[in-house]
């Protein structure tokens, strides 16, 4: 049973996702479509940001910083074949490596580096559209898609 | 613990996805996917993305939400001859038979949560994400940053410093382009009648 | 929104701290979580606040359109301008090591009277000042361009059919 619902997350984000995509090819007025594309596009924010996470794992962002002192650790006993987001910082030099020694696991930063640039680019995208929906208003003096394409077939 | 906090955050991001779809008035449609934002990025705080987390609340719940309100403010249904709006020249027509689109969705859906099968699982620590590239950008980072802590800061600026300059030239073609499409008649500052969005709601 | 006036008072309120925060995210964006894109978007925030409570009349004059648009690509220069100086001093493209200066890199010996801990390093160098040179790039793009856009927009008057 765990070994299906350690999906979750996907299948939010999917859901999130269908709803989204559900506006957008079910609702005729254009600011409704440009609402539903924002949906389906926060969810894949949340897709890749879920692939990143690792479980008991933390922000990455480096706790001690002791000009590059620190060093990766093979964390065998808990995650197996982990190379991953694992850092010990040797706080006191190699001194404590035994019981004491901070084991800090860190979450991915690169979805977050990703998501990051996309959604300020997304914010971009979306005012270009609303742009367009002014335009479009101004020009044809409605913003539903079927008068639109109406006008279009009558000229 | 956490469960007790994600959990609700999940169900109020379904419920606000799905009151989105349903829901006719725009107005009300806007302020929702304000708060959807919002939510995603109360989520995206607990998967220990902080970075994204503010922006996106920044970002989605403010100026998407201010750029969507100002576009309806521009885009009524009908011009009342008083001038004065009321919410219902922002309500959508009622649309045709959802029947054909939910087929759709609810195809696409099952397909996708069919391929979710193979996929890693949540936080697990051996995922290929987690394990390549090796050593990881958090282990790299230390020694090249010479003890700059952000790694997010590191890879968007210095690893991955060409992607982030052509997305920063996307952002400015962007906004180029908006201003290109909308600035016809902002300078002439005179037609004092003018109905600007500011304007209207003081 | 003359006739509400607890908006306009807490408006008025707010936006220094608004903007503070924004620099904090800025600056501090190497250290804690923050970079230029999200200081950016909330100095923007700052500025939308303030032309939707007092009107586009009176963020015109504390932002006016004309120097909004050239920031814009004041941004995208600083960006690239790091780039290319990295080039100049004889690395890659954005190569930041070369920025290493080396000039007051420590504290200097007049300010140990200061409290608290010694900053490990006085001026930034290489890495450091790479990421930070171009974080402020991106954050006044990203300034420029939602002002811009938001300008844009309500600026625009509703069309009459």
């Amino acid at each position: 049973m765990t070994e299906i619902l350690g999906l979750y997350n996907y299948w939010i984000v999917i859901f999130l996702m269908m709803t989204g995509f559900y506006i957008v090819i079910a609702r005729e007025n254009l600011i409704k479509t440009i609402i539903g594309l924002n949906i389906f596009q926060t969810s894949v924010f949340l897709l890749y940001i879920t692939m990143g996470k690792v479980t008991h794992g933390t922000a990455p962002i480096l706790k001690a910083s002791h000009g590059g002192e620190s060093h990766g650790v093979e964390h065998g006993v808990e995650h197996g074949a982990e190379h991953g987001h694992e850092l010990h910082a040797a706080a006191e030099g190699h001194v404590d490596l035994g019981v004491d020694a901070v084991k800090e696991v860190y979450s991915n930063p690169i979805p977050s580096v990703l998501m990051l640039t996309a959604i300020v680019v997304g914010i971009a995208t979306t005012a270009l559209a609303l742009a367009l929906v002014v335009r479009i208003r101004e020009e044809y003096g409605t913003i539903e898609e079927d008068e639109i394409l109406e006008m279009d077939r009558n000229s | 613990m956490m469960d007790f906090i994600v959990i609700p955050i999940l169900a109020l991001l379904a419920a606000t996805a799905v009151t989105v779809a349903r829901i006719r008035n725009l107005w009300a449609a806007v302020m929702f996917t304000g708060i959807y934002s919002f939510l995603s990025a109360s989520w995206m705080l607990i998967l220990d993305a902080p970075d994204v987390a503010f922006t996106e609340a920044a970002v989605g719940a403010g100026i998407t939400t201010i750029l969507m309100l100002a576009t309806l403010s521009l885009t009524p249904r009908r011009q009342r001859k008083s001038g004065r709006l009321s919410s219902e020249d922002f309500e959508e027509r009622p649309s045709k038979s959802p029947l054909l689109p939910l087929l759709i969705v609810t195809i696409t859906g099952c397909a996708l949560v069919y391929g979710t099968f193979d996929m890693p699982h949540f936080g697990d620590p051996n995922a290929p994400i987690q394990v390549y590239p090796n050593p990881s950008f958090v282990e790299k980072s230390q020694p090249d940053m010479h003890g700059l802590p952000n790694v997010v800061t590191a890879v968007l600026a210095s690893y991955r410093g060409y992607d982030t300059l052509g997305e920063t030239a996307v952002i400015f073609t962007a906004g180029i382009a908006v201003l290109l499409i909308l600035r016809k008649n902002t300078d002439d500052q005179s037609s004092s009648e003018s109905q600007s969005v500011t304007g209207e709601n003081a | 929104m003359n006739s509400f006036p607890i908006i306009r008072v807490i408006t008025k309120l707010l936006i220094p701290y608004i903007l503070l925060f924004g620099l904090y995210v800025q600056f501090h964006g190497d250290f804690g979580p923050g970079g230029g894109f999200q200081a950016g978007v909330i100095f923007a925030a700052a500025l939308i606040l303030y032309g939707l409570v007092y009107g586009l009349p009176a963020v015109h004059k504390v932002a006016p359109p004309k120097v909004i648009e050239k920031l814009t690509a004041l941004g995208l220069l600083v960006y690239a301008g790091t780039g290319l100086a990295c080039m100049l001093l004889g690395g890659n493209f954005l190569d930041y090591d070369m920025l290493n200066h080396g000039f007051l890199t420590e504290l200097p010996a007049a300010l140990d009277f200061l409290p608290g801990d010694k900053p490990h390093h006085f001026l930034p160098e290489g890495q450091h000042l790479g990421i930070f040179l171009v974080e402020l790039g991106v954050g006044i793009t990203v300034t420029a361009v939602m002002t811009m856009i938001f300008y844009a927009f309500a600026g625009r008057e509703r069309v009459t059919t």
